[in-house]
């Protein structure tokens, strides 16, 4: 699964430009009747997102970065 | 009048929620500008998205699908549900191990220690303050047009000076309600610092969230009058406009090229700091995965009630800005009241951040990394952080009385100059050949064709101002992407140690 989450992250952005595949773009058509199907179709890449990234941070979390912890003072920082 | 007393009922209690933070304020620099990196996934949550979900999202979204269509949604709504997270997960997890690591506070601490070069902050300091302002500027134009078109017809010809009272209509001008809106987020910033930001981030989501969702039922169902929600929308939709129910009315380069535009978020400021109070990187988790939900859950209404009132006759004639006042003043004197209280904690909800944020690099960045030996007291660090935020809410609120321009134009100005300084965050995170000399050259690029192309855009006066059919920020990243490896490839590599610092295996 490590593998295949950048592939989904990979594949949202080529569906984001839904025209390439489904010519949305000059289609008025109201689905449900209230819809406009350009809409529910983005409406669907913004949960299609949220599931993407729940499968990022179960498969692909960096553990190492939980263990971290303050190695200089905070006042000297940067300076 | 009533809606006008629910305002400021809702203002007095969230001033009662910054000063009851300010009773947990530890009396540290370092708990008001971070929360003494104690906030937990919700507050994460709550206070990224508060945050990054301004005025551009409930006024700017619905004024611009009015204009434009509900393309808008994908240019911006569901391109930030993938791209957002794709920053909070890349970046802001790493960004956040190294502020816990080596105690930074600023975006600048990071690169002047990343780089090895003192004077890239120096650099960087005014393009962050000058990117902030017309964020600022943003929320503050959305708070006054909002209150300006919720109270119309309520005070008689003459109450105000009559240059005041040309937009307004009867109503609270827009120079009061802005002044007042500045006024009370300055003073639950002042005493309650980052937690007490927090928290009103957190109420205040809370609050536009649910009042928003509101917002749209009672739209739908004055403009549908129709007996059950689901006819009500049917008869809405059923009156907008064919060319807004699609994407015709914007260029398909326009649309693929918006994609760049929601990177910003990697390079603003005041997100840097909302990532550092995050108790640990586990943190992050929550507002990975829920970011891009609670995006649609907000635009999505928004977008579609934009294009609704394109249907509607008697508003043809409406400022973009004054498109969701407008509708929301239509549902009775209570409810617009309440709502108009949502559309404020949108507002506000970004607006505290920022204040903080500018007064955090200021102290950090300058007033304390050119001290010269000097001590400074913890009592002298945060009074000189209000002073630098009076400072610039004042040059913002100063801008907002000039020609007003369109809330979701300016904002894309904006959101595109962060965006052209994305290459370097990134570069800086995971690549290690990226060199001082590299940083300079990118961050030059990114301010001087930001800077040639907004002139040309008439100073955002030009709302579809492109180059050659394409956002502007395409011509940003490129520059600043290509003076950025170029420069580094042909200058000296940072030192071993430097490098042992920031590139562990």
């Amino acid at each position: 699964m490590r593998y295949v989450v950048p592939l989904l992250v990979a594949a949202l952005l080529v569906l984001h430009q839904d025209d390439w595949f489904f010519g949305f773009w000059a289609e008025p058509k109201l689905v449900f009747g209230f819809l406009p199907a350009t809409l529910l179709y983005h409406a669907g890449i913004s949960l299609a997102a949220g599931l993407t990234w729940y499968l990022a941070v179960t498969f692909c979390w960096p553990e190492e970065l939980d263990a971290v912890e303050p190695e200089s003072s905070e006042s000297e920082a940067g300076a | 009048m009533t809606q006008l007393i629910i305002v400021c009922i809702y203002l007095t209690l969230l001033l009662g929620l910054g000063l009851s933070a300010s009773r947990l304020f530890r009396g540290t620099s370092k708990d008001y500008l971070l929360a003494s990196h104690s906030i937990g996934p919700f507050l994460l949550l709550m206070s990224l998205f508060g945050t990054t979900m301004t005025a551009f999202a409930l006024v700017g979204s619905t004024g611009e699908a009015f204009a434009e269509g509900v393309g808008v949604y994908g240019m911006l709504a569901s391109s930030s549900g993938i791209i957002h997270s794709l920053c909070f997960f890349l970046i802001g997890v790493k960004l956040w191990s190294f502020g816990r690591r080596h105690g930074y506070t600023t975006q600048a601490q990071f690169f002047r220690d990343r780089l090895e070069s003192d004077r890239l902050g120096l650099l960087l300091f005014p393009i962050l303050v000058g990117l902030v302002i017309p964020y600022l500027l943003i929320g503050v134009i959305a708070a006054g047009a909002t209150i300006a078109g919720v109270t119309a017809g309520t005070f008689d010809p003459g109450t105000f000076p009559a240059s005041w009272e040309e937009g307004a209509r009867g109503g609270v001008p827009s120079e009061i309600g802005s002044l007042v809106i500045c006024g009370v987020v300055l003073v639950y910033v002042f005493f309650g610092g980052m937690r007490g930001t927090a928290w009103a981030n957190a109420f205040q989501t809370v609050v536009f969230m649910v009042l928003g969702l509101v917002t749209f039922v009672v739209i739908a169902k004055q403009l549908g009058e129709r007996e059950t929600l689901l006819e009500s929308l049917r008869a809405a939709s059923a009156a907008i406009p064919e060319e807004k129910a699609s994407r015709v009315e914007i260029g398909r380069l326009t649309f693929f090229t918006y994609l760049l535009v929601p990177l910003s978020v990697g390079m603003f400021p005041h997100l840097f700091q909302h990532w550092l109070t995050a108790r640990s990187a586990a943190t992050f988790k929550l507002p990975v995965v829920a970011h891009p939900l609670m995006i649609m859950v907000v635009w999505l209404p928004c977008v579609l009630m934009g294009a609704w009132a394109a249907g509607v006759p008697e508003l043809a004639e409406i400022q973009p800005n004054l498109i969701l006042p407008v509708m929301v003043r239509q549902a009775g004197p209570l409810l617009s009241g309440l709502l108009t209280a949502g559309i404020l904690a949108a507002i506000m909800s970004s607006l505290d951040s920022q204040f903080l944020c500018i007064g955090t690099i200021f102290t950090t960045d300058i007033v304390l990394h050119y001290r010269r030996g000097r001590e400074v007291s913890e009592r002298e660090k945060v009074l000189y952080a209000r002073l630098f935020i009076v400072a610039i809410v004042a040059i913002t609120y100063g801008f907002s009385l000039l020609e007003s321009r369109r809330v979701f134009t300016l904002g894309v100005w904006c959101f595109s100059g962060f965006s052209s300084l994305f290459p370097l965050v990134l570069a800086a995170v995971y690549w290690r050949r990226l060199t001082k000399a590299g940083a300079y050259a990118s961050v030059l690029a990114a301010a001087i064709s930001w800077a040639v192309l907004f002139w040309q855009s008439q100073f955002g006066l030009n709302p579809n101002f492109t180059v050659a059919g394409m956002m502007p920020v395409v011509v940003m990243v490129a520059a600043s992407s290509v003076a950025l490896v170029v420069v580094s490839l042909v200058s000296r590599p940072p030192s071993e140690a430097t490098l042992a610092k920031f590139f562990r295996e």
